[in-house]
């Protein structure tokens, strides 16, 4: 097996495919950044109706497999063709590429809702009270008060559910989306040479490490309040 | 501008700050205030005194709506609150009652995730829109003034309890409120952190804030308060100033509460 020999011949495909990958999940996440928290809020203070809905888009998707889900969106939506033709979704909803966001994006919010729900509903019941007391605007209370401590609670969480939302992306390969997945899976067909295999594995590590990185160098930054001991900029004695 | 100790009690005819008419809360089935009426005029520093369970924290927190009274009429400022049954009051509405009652708390509730600074800047800039150059200004001088200059870029919880209760005062006042509300303000306190809070709240009274203080320090409610209130049972048993009261209790039930206390 030559490692390095598999790499040189066939490194501008992998990289084609990690751009693939990227911009599938990374367009995912941009998307549940802003559903998230709108799936989350509707769950804590929806009523019957809509809560009980919410519930079972919840116990759907996560009850299921994401290639079912996928098989489901990927495959079925040709069934309803006219019904999509008629709402002028057909163009979308026919790319294999945005049929994988739209599927990534409702498996990671599902997932993303129930742990920002439980971010919110341990925030301090006493500074949500300051907050009504000085005269704020529920608006306000939740983009000042409510949200910076929920997201703080929930960020652990949060950044387990971008590492399988990367890994997640990589179904997307059967559906002919070409990603890394998509890549190394043609190349390996052509050559059945395994060790494309595991610069595929060497990748998605790659990625994944940068983005526990990056999510612990935002959590300090979250919480640095919760570290008296450490010095703070312009704190005097 | 901190409102100079020249505003003496005596200066202005006293004007009603706040009026509450026969106040009733239920939590389901349970009656907790039976109809409790009370008037604040600017100056007044009325205590509200009770054993634990009288209902005197709930009517508090009924006078800013932290509750929605179950019955009764509530007069803010010449304003009249409309409570509007099933729905509750509107929401516009009780955020304008609320910016002109400060309203500072047991627990604290300082927003732990804000310096000290933004703390009492928070509500002038975001309710009041103040620009920040001004609140800052002014939130920094409320600060030296309850002894906290040097605490200003700390977090909350850096603090002890007794400056957290400082900063939640220099908070109330930040936003110039016509009244404070105060809910067992000692009460989660270190003893030897009591007296540095009590100290800034009996120089808000000289200065004459109007002030409605629910706790359990009798000799602070006898020495600085205007007037007392007794609650027991979510009704008042009795009502007058505080040294007629102490030194010769009209109702068996507050006799009681102090003789237990002395």
């Amino acid at each position: 097996m030559d490692l390095i020999g598999t790499l040189l011949a066939n490194w501008p495909r992998l990289l084609d495919g990690t751009a693939m990958t990227l911009k599938l999940t990374v367009t995912a996440a941009l998307i549940s950044v802003v559903i998230t928290p709108l799936l989350a809020l509707g769950r804590v203070h929806a009523g019957p109706v809509a809560g009980g809905l919410l519930r079972l888009y919840v116990s759907f998707v996560r009850g299921t497999p994401l290639l079912a889900q996928l098989f489901l969106v990927f495959y079925g939506s040709g069934q309803f063709r006219p019904f999509f033709q008629e709402w002028g979704l057909w163009g979308f909803i026919r790319e294999p590429f945005n049929c994988c966001v739209l599927v990534l994006v409702m498996y990671t919010t599902a997932y993303q809702a129930e742990i920002l729900r439980g971010g919110i509903q341990a925030v301090p019941r006493g500074e949500v009270e300051a907050a009504q007391a000085v005269g704020m605007t529920y608006r306000q209370i939740l983009r000042r008060v409510i949200f910076p401590h929920a997201v703080r609670f929930a960020w652990p969480g949060l950044g387990n559910e971008m590492i399988i939302l990367v890994k997640g992306s990589a179904l997307a390969s059967v559906v002919t989306v070409f990603d890394l997945m998509g890549r190394s899976r043609q190349i390996f067909l052509h050559s059945f040479d395994f060790a494309i295999y595991i610069w595929a594995a060497a990748i998605y590590l790659m990625i994944t490490a940068c983005i526990v990185l990056l999510w612990r160098l935002i959590e300090l930054r979250l919480a640095r309040h919760m570290h008296p001991s450490s010095p703070l900029p312009g704190a005097s004695p | 501008m901190i409102s100079s100790p020249a505003a003496k009690p005596a200066d202005r005819q006293p004007e009603l700050v706040l009026k509450a008419e026969d106040i009733t809360k239920s939590f389901g089935a349970v009656e907790v205030l039976k109809g409790i009426s009370l008037q604040a005029r600017t100056h007044d520093v009325i205590s509200i005194l009770g054993a634990s369970g009288s209902g005197k924290s709930t009517f508090l927190r009924c006078l800013n709506l932290l509750e929605t009274p179950t019955s009764g009429r509530l007069v803010v400022h010449g304003e009249e609150v409309k409570l509007g049954g099933d729905r509750g009051p509107d929401a516009r509405h009780v955020q304008r009652i609320r910016a002109r009652l400060g309203m500072v708390f047991q627990q604290f509730n300082l927003w732990s995730h804000r310096t000290v600074l933004e703390n009492v800047m928070e509500g002038p800039v975001h309710v009041k829109k103040q620009k920040v150059a001004e609140a800052r200004e002014r939130a920094e001088a409320l600060l030296a003034r309850v002894g906290l200059s040097q605490r200003m870029d700390m977090y909350p919880s850096q603090l002890s309890g007794g400056q957290q209760q400082r900063v939640a005062i220099a908070r109330a006042l930040a936003m110039e409120p016509d009244a404070i509300l105060f809910d067992e303000p000692t009460s989660a306190l270190d003893p030897e952190l009591v007296g540095e809070v009590l100290k800034v709240m009996r120089d808000l009274a000289e200065e004459g804030r109007t002030m409605i203080v629910v706790t359990h320090e009798m000799d602070f409610a006898r020495a600085v308060s205007s007037e007392v209130v007794f609650l027991h049972e979510g009704r008042i048993a009795e009502q007058g100033a505080p040294d007629a009261m102490f030194s010769a209790p009209k109702s068996e039930e507050f006799a009681r509460f102090i003789a237990k206390r002395h």
